[in-house]
């Protein structure tokens, strides 16, 4: 079976920051390498799941991958066509085809608009999609998707709870009928009992509307629960890439296992049973990124090669997925597969 | 009594219990006034903990856990707070009753407590060694270069890698996680007997939040703490805790060894939380979920607080608060179907 098309790519994308000091003579002292060449594709109806610390270059992929800012190189395709080639109306059009639901729901709405007025924004920007008329029904409909009375358009964001407020946010986001949804720690800010519920209207959503996410966390137990795929990444480079399954189950690259190990799971009878593996040191600066291998520094594994040779994200012996390692190996680290064998 | 090493008498690895706790909450009320309503922020609040062993404090935003702990601290802003009733034990004496001089001294050297957010608990205009030496200086009147050199024995014992050479930095030239060991540092200090931990992973990435319960565990072991950790994180109450305290719009609603709290729940609400965890092999079903959200505190529902969310819930609950009670051994819930939760399990 072919594998179906993607609609959204990275190519060989960088992002540098330039690093300055100085208040009033700034001099360019250096670079922040927030991402250093990742190659990515969103396939259609997927979800991908991007794992990784703070600093890992996360949110600045989103950014780019939604035409917010411009690459230091490389670039990024929404069904073939180039994102920065676009300007003006087609420009537009492309932003109505991505949208964005970002972590925190007590910042992203404004405090001063009513819940119609953030929902039905989009409209008033992109004015053909919705004729004025029908505006005040389709922002209705919206909040009745994402399970809101539409009652509540009239009231203000403060009169929400924090799983509320995160639907206003998602139904927002669902205005212009968009094609990918960029899920920036959607859930992170939210209680356990509420997070649930927010996980299975994104779900729904999903099939749905036939949308393609991406899925961007830190807990690594929900990027799993809704992920077709995962891509792991530590210093601005994807480590590894593959089916959710593979990555989480015996994962090959150093790194992922360390996280998947790290990962706290809910069950006191693996407590002792689990191999935890405690990465020594922390992540290095992105201003001064190792050389060859940027895991190399924390790795128990590296050799002489790490440090000379940058190991490329492909499929190696080790298991079907991508894996960035020079020793890439399959190895069970979750305790609840080791334990159900 | 020299810091930095542990008291070998105390069993480093196998905590000793007496069974006695150390320090009990029991029945505690507290209430913040605004300018047009009282609310309650705890309502009758009882938990307890023994030396040697590692409580969890499991709520959700607004159940009260980080009002109970800020209490046991005395870093309650009274007003608008004011503690209307209970007792705060520590070796049986209460606290709240104390002269302030002796209850001042207590909390000073006996408890101490770590946050979630160490940047802003830390002063960023005194290098992290003026920090944990100023304990040593006020609370024990040694010499600067006394206090220095214990702050440094400090830093060895959290694990701070080149502590001689670090003990000038100022906060915010440490990353999150050794920031969160400098906390950590000055709390124990002056060698407490109870450590309060509130969300202290919470801001930190996996790796780095495994690191650092690693330490808090060894530390505990090390020196017998009584170790309360106040979390909404369930993966971390099951690598850590030895007995839970669940708690729901301000009071404890089932308490429980670790292992048999996860593996029956005898509270509805602690059944919903624990189900509603995305887990492996499950991948791309619904989640089991609770419905509604927590109780906000200026409008509690009448009876039992979680009755509007409950699965269980009959007129009875609408009516009458259900009291803590004990259900199994070492086991309580405030539920009128406790037992239906149990056998449901």
């Amino acid at each position: 079976m072919p594998e179906p098309a993607p609609i959204l790519e990275a190519r060989k994308l960088v992002k540098r920051y330039p690093l300055s000091r100085g208040v009033v003579f700034k001099r360019r002292i250096g670079e922040i390498h927030a991402l250093e060449g990742v190659d990515l594709e969103l396939r259609e109806g997927e979800t991908l799941g991007l794992v990784g610390e703070s600093g890992s270059g996360k949110s600045t992929l989103a950014k780019l991958l939604m035409a917010l800012e411009q690459p230091t190189s490389g670039t990024v395709l929404f069904r073939g066509e180039d994102v920065f080639g676009l300007s003006g109306r087609r420009l537009r059009a492309l932003r109505r085809r991505i949208q964005i639901v970002l972590q925190d729901p007590y910042t992203s709405l404004d405090p001063r608009m009513t819940v119609g007025e953030i929902v039905g924004e989009p409209f008033a920007i992109h004015r053909d999609v919705a004729p004025k008329r029908e505006r005040r029904e389709r922002v209705g409909e919206l909040l009745d998707r994402v399970g809101l009375s539409p009652r509540v358009a009239s009231r203000y964001p403060h009169e929400f709870s924090g799983g509320q407020r995160q639907r206003i946010g998602v139904a927002r986001a669902l205005a212009l009928r968009p094609e990918v949804l960029i899920c920036d720690e959607p859930v992170s800010a939210l209680d356990v009992s509420v997070q649930a519920q927010v996980i299975n209207l994104l779900q729904d959503l999903q099939e749905e509307f036939k949308l393609s996410y991406i899925f961007i966390a830190h807990d690594l137990s929900v990027v799993q629960h809704i992920s077709d795929r995962v891509a792991v990444m530590y210093l601005g480079k994807i480590v590894e890439l593959g089916d959710e399954q593979d990555v989480y189950e015996v994962p090959t690259h150093p790194y992922t296992q360390a996280l998947v190990s790290a990962a706290p799971v809910p069950d006191p009878a693996l407590r002792d049973v689990r191999r935890q593996i405690v990465l020594e040191g922390e992540i290095p600066s992105a201003a001064d990124p190792p050389s060859g291998c940027v895991f190399r520094t924390r790795c128990w594994k590296a050799q002489t090669i790490c440090t000379e040779e940058e190991p490329a994200l492909v499929v190696r012996d080790a298991g079907p997925q991508r894996s960035a390692c020079h020793f890439a190996e399959a190895e069970t680290v979750d305790p609840a597969v080791a334990v159900r064998g | 009594m020299t810091l930095g090493v542990a008291p070998e008498s105390e069993g480093v690895t196998s905590p000793r219990r007496n069974g006695e706790p150390l320090l009990a909450l029991d029945d505690l009320y507290v209430e913040f006034r605004g300018r047009r309503q009282t609310v309650a922020a705890l309502n009758g609040l009882s938990y307890s903990v023994a030396a040697g062993e590692t409580l969890a404090v499991v709520g959700e935003s607004g159940s009260g856990k980080s009002v109970s702990a800020q209490a046991v601290m005395g870093i309650l802003d009274c007003p608008p707070a004011r503690i209307r009733r209970g007792e705060i034990r520590y070796r049986g004496t209460d606290i709240l009753r104390l002269p302030e001089r002796q209850r001042r001294k207590l909390r000073a050297t006996k408890i101490a407590m770590v946050f979630q957010d160490a940047l802003s608990a830390l002063n960023p205009v005194y290098t992290v060694g003026e920090q944990i030496a100023e304990m040593f200086r006020v609370h024990r009147g040694d010499s600067h270069g006394e206090a220095r050199r214990k702050a440094i024995e400090m830093m060895e014992r959290v694990r701070i890698p080149d502590a001689r050479r670090r003990v000038g930095d100022y906060p915010h030239q440490f990353s999150g996680g050794m920031r969160q060991r400098i906390m950590i540092a000055v709390a124990l200090a002056l060698d407490p007997e109870v450590l309060i931990a509130d969300e202290p992973t919470t801001a930190l990435d996996v790796t780095v939040q495994a690191q650092i319960m690693k330490l808090l565990r060894e530390l505990k072991d090390e020196s017998n703490l009584a170790l309360i950790l106040i979390t909404h994180d369930l993966g971390v109450v099951a690598e850590v805790a030895d007995r839970i305290a669940v708690v729901y719009a301000g009071q404890v609603v089932e308490e429980a060894p670790v292992g048999p709290l996860f593996a029956s729940p005898a509270h509805p609400y602690t059944k919903g939380l624990i189900a509603s965890i995305p887990r492996l092999g499950h991948r791309g079903e619904r989640l089991p979920t609770l419905r509604g959200a927590p109780p906000t505190l200026a409008a509690p529902p009448t009876g039992c607080p979680f009755s509007p969310r409950c699965p269980y819930a009959q007129p009875v609950c609408v009516d009458n608060v259900p009291p803590l009670r004990d259900v199994l051994p070492s086991r309580r819930s405030a539920c009128h179907f406790a037992e239906q939760v149990l056998a449901d399990a």
